[in-house]
């Protein structure tokens, strides 16, 4: 099961970083937007071939008001 | 004024009140209150998206043509602080950073040695990192150290509005170091504002004073001005303080009454 932004989803193992921000209605330009697997940063660049392997936690942040 | 700017690691700012963006009850009024603070640095935080409520915050701040400062707010480790930095960096395409690594949940105190730690990693990894800091000289001073851009001193805890509970630590603060002083966290209201000028701070971070005022827009226009006039006093050289009465009219020519 992978777990996208702490809840358990259908996204696929296999599918990319790409693929789960376009279920989310978000272009891989969108502004303001990062992406984390595993503790670690997925860049930009690195969204479309990134693909999700099993149990993967994937984080997808903007920007928040705050400080 | 330009002659009076502000430099950060390089870049030039015009004005010296650097504003949160949290604790505002509309985007519209955040907005309204960057434009009457004159701040072109404002902080934003990085968390989960809402699909339903994203790019609002970060086209509002655009438009208002300010430069954003991500923090790392919510952080209690150097780890996580030092992810989230490099989280922020992809968002907002900027190495800029406001650190901030929590130690404790009431009082939200920076924990000093994961805030040092994390620092050293961000500046070595090409950030210019400006951390949220206790009002400790010391410490100030092994953050620039570690090559930190500048250094951001409480005044007292987040949101307290408590003022400057130390002055003389924020004075000593501002001779311990080369880098730029901003006073954050703590200010509660104007006063607080041109306290933190007079003592030397080079600059004033407010957020909640602002966000949670009961007009915010006013509020920001009052701290543009408290920061300005004490930016003034501070050039100006202010009397030094005396126990007994110093007489401002001469005795002179003083004609016998009685």
């Amino acid at each position: 099961m992978i777990v996208l932004n702490g809840q358990d989803s259908d996204v696929r193992p296999g599918e990319t970083v790409a693929a789960v921000l376009a279920r989310m209605g978000l272009e891989t330009d969108a502004r303001g937007v990062a992406v984390a697997v595993d503790g670690e940063v997925v860049p930009r660049a690195g969204w479309d071939s990134f693909a999700l392997s099993h149990h993967a936690r994937v984080e997808v942040l903007t920007a928040m008001q705050g400080g | 004024m330009t002659e009076d700017a502000l430099t950060i690691a390089g870049r030039t700012l015009r004005s010296r009140l650097l504003l949160g963006t949290g604790g505002f009850p509309s985007l519209e009024l955040m907005a309204d209150a960057i434009a009457a603070s004159g701040s072109e640095l404002v902080t934003v935080a990085l968390r989960r998206i809402d699909p339903g409520a994203r790019g609002s915050l970060v086209d509002v701040l655009a438009d208002a043509g300010v430069q954003l400062l991500p923090n790392t707010a919510g952080c209690h480790t150097a780890r996580d602080a030092v992810l989230t930095a490099r989280l922020a960096r992809e968002a907002f395409e900027t190495d800029w950073i406001k650190l901030e690594v929590i130690g404790d949940e009431d009082t939200l105190l920076p924990d000093a040695p994961e805030l040092l730690r994390a620092a050293e990693e961000l500046v070595d990894d090409g950030f210019v990192v400006l951390p949220y800091t206790t009002d400790d000289p010391v410490l100030a001073r092994r953050l620039v150290d570690v090559g930190c851009a500048a250094v951001m001193p409480l005044g007292s805890p987040i949101g307290s509005g408590m003022g400057i509970r130390n002055p003389y630590n924020i004075a000593l603060i501002r001779n311990a170091v080369e880098v730029p002083v901003v006073l954050d966290a703590g200010v509660g209201t104007a006063s607080d504002a041109a306290l933190a000028m007079e003592l030397g701070c080079d600059a004033v971070m407010a957020a909640s004073a602002i966000s949670r005022a009961q007009d915010p827009v006013r509020m920001a226009r009052a701290m543009r001005a408290a920061v300005d006039a004490g930016r003034l006093a501070r050039g100006a050289g202010r009397i030094p303080r005396r126990l007994y009465a110093t007489a401002s009219t001469p005795n002179e020519g003083l004609p016998e009454l009685g």
